[in-house]
């Protein structure tokens, strides 16, 4: 069995963040992706990020992924990629399986960047080709060049539905309108702002009724909601469309931090159960360690935050770093963190944040 | 239904009013000038750091940015900066009845000078007929072209982009 100092799940920008600055401490990293290429869902994300300067800030996601992935090559870490891990054991061993073989690699301290999973939606019709969701059609525009549909109907107006009807639109196709099932809507205002100048309609207190075809989706139902979020007779209306993104929200992805038996919370605001951690991002299971959306749902500059703090707490706890420098990135981070959780769209997440690390708190 | 950014994603008449990114009328009547259209606070200032004027400021991080029309020449090298896409610059004194729009635009194709194209207000919808009159499209801008069109003077605090049908013909 191999043995590592660290190992991180995950490459998306909580894991390259972790590995880069756990590697850069000193210790023995490994990374592990299932995918073919590390980056997460950074390589997608072709618009440019909001933030100040030292969160990236006006550089767009993929060349975001191309400077973590230069300096994870930089920093020594290892990296294993089409590697899954299947499950997680006592001892911090953790089960991978790659190209249909199947090993075991212990590490003192792991850290989960996992990410997250889309919410479905379920609706008449919601299982016909052509209804899938916003982030898996963002992924086959803008990683595999493929267009999911010619017309689509987006539901939801948090960022990633706001921000995906715009690239359906970049790719050349339409959108024939975005529906909001609450009365307002819920991603920043100004990405509504440059979909509503290319005349695309927001519908809030809208929905998907159904969605029908032949085999595939032609076509969509959608329906006014009133205050109680009840659907109002007679206000139906149907639209062409063959595609169908569901833009729902997220929710951590967090199957390993359950084998391990961490503890949880319900936490609405990051996206519903969330492996409660300390502010050093260790989970109720020593040696565990949570970064980025499975520690909450939030987006990818709070995660490179969370993995940068997860990955110098690990190297730390194994010793590798004086605890003037540790408590001075710790503080660093922890600034650029609370800045990225203000305003009306953060400050809910901080507060989310600070119940969750209460809990924490041992 | 509500008006407001949050509730149609097209600014209402007080929100273009109070934000502190949209310069007076009296300085848009004096030469080009950034409209910064940005209502919600959310933790981001590129367009600080752009401004070579220091004409974009902040209270304090994260606030609304603060536009000195005093400043502010309105050169536009704000306007690819924001993430946001939030940017404008107007200048009403390019000559006796046209105005000058310049937006970001980052799609395919990019319109080319001299075309005549279908100006839109805020809703995407054609309010006038406009001119390509420049294309700014540096490695700094980082493929978010800057469009600059003329159109009728009275339509310039209403146009912000063009239709994308009249590009593509």
């Amino acid at each position: 069995m191999e043995i590592t100092e660290i190992a991180v799940v995950g490459g998306g920008p909580a894991g390259l963040s972790a590995s880069i600055e756990a590697a850069r401490a000193g210790a023995k990293v490994v990374l592990i992706d299932e995918n073919a290429r590390p980056g997460g869902q950074l390589f997608k994300q072709i618009h440019k990020f909001f933030g100040s300067k030292e969160h990236y800030s006006g550089i767009r996601g993929y060349d975001i992924g191309r400077r973590l992935l230069n300096e994870a090559e930089e920093c020594g870490a290892r990296v294993l990629l089409n590697t899954a891990v299947y499950g997680i054991f006592d001892g911090n061993v953790l089960g991978l399986v790659s190209e249909n073989r199947s090993s075991f690699l212990k590490a003192e301290n792991i850290i989960l960047a996992t990410g997250a999973s889309e919410n479905p939606l379920a609706f008449p019709g919601w299982t016909l080709p052509g209804v899938m969701g916003a982030g898996a059609a963002q992924t086959m525009i803008n990683v595999w060049r493929v267009l999911p549909g010619n017309r689509a109907l987006i539901v939801g107006s948090g960022n990633v539905g706001l921000i995906v009807a715009y690239q359906i639109l970049q790719a050349g196709a339409s959108v024939a309108a975005i529906v909001e099932a609450a009365p307002r809507i819920g991603g920043y205002g100004v990405h509504a702002a440059k979909i509503r100048r290319m005349g695309i309609p927001i519908l809030v207190s809208h929905t998907v009724k159904e969605a029908f075809g032949d085999g595939k989706v032609e076509g969509a139902t959608i329906v006014q909601l009133d205050e109680e979020w009840k659907p109002i007779p007679g206000t139906e209306s149907t639209m062409e469309v063959d595609l169908i993104c569901v833009a729902v929200g997220l929710e951590p992805r967090s199957e390993l931090a359950w084998l391990a038996g961490c503890d949880f919370a319900y936490i609405p605001q990051l996206g519903g159960l969330t492996p409660i951690h300390d502010e050093n991002m260790e989970t109720s299971v020593p040696g565990l360690f949570v970064a980025g959306d499975v520690a909450g749902v939030e987006e990818a500059s709070t995660a490179m935050e969370e993995g940068r703090l997860a990955g110098i707490a690990a190297a730390r706890d194994l010793g590798y770093m004086d605890g003037g420098k540790f408590e001075k990135m710790k503080l660093d981070i922890n600034q650029r963190l609370r800045a990225l959780r203000s305003g009306p769209f953060g400050s809910p997440r901080f507060e989310a944040k600070q119940r969750l690390l209460g809990m924490g708190r041992r | 239904m509500k008006a407001g950014v949050a509730f149609t994603g097209v600014p209402s008449k007080e929100e273009l009013k109070n934000a502190p990114g949209i310069p007076s009328r009296e300085r848009l009547e004096k030469g080009p000038v950034a409209v910064v259209e940005c209502f919600q606070v959310i933790p981001c200032n590129p367009c600080m750091s752009a401004c070579p004027f220091g004409a974009i400021s902040m209270k304090e991080f994260p606030s609304l940015p603060h536009l000195d029309g005093e400043k502010c020449i309105g050169c536009g090298l704000c306007i690819p900066a924001c993430p946001g896409l939030a940017i404008f610059v107007i200048d009403k004194t390019c000559s006796h009845s046209e105005a000058l729009i310049s937006f970001p635009y980052e799609f395919l194709p990019i319109p080319e000078v001299g075309m005549e194209v279908d100006a839109v207000n805020r809703n995407g919808e054609v309010v006038t007929r406009g001119k390509v009159v420049r294309i700014k499209n540096d490695r700094r801008n980082d493929h978010t072209v800057v469009v600059t069109i003329s159109v009728p003077k009275e339509w310039a605090d209403e146009v912000r982009f063009i239709s994308m049908k009249s590009i593509k013909g």
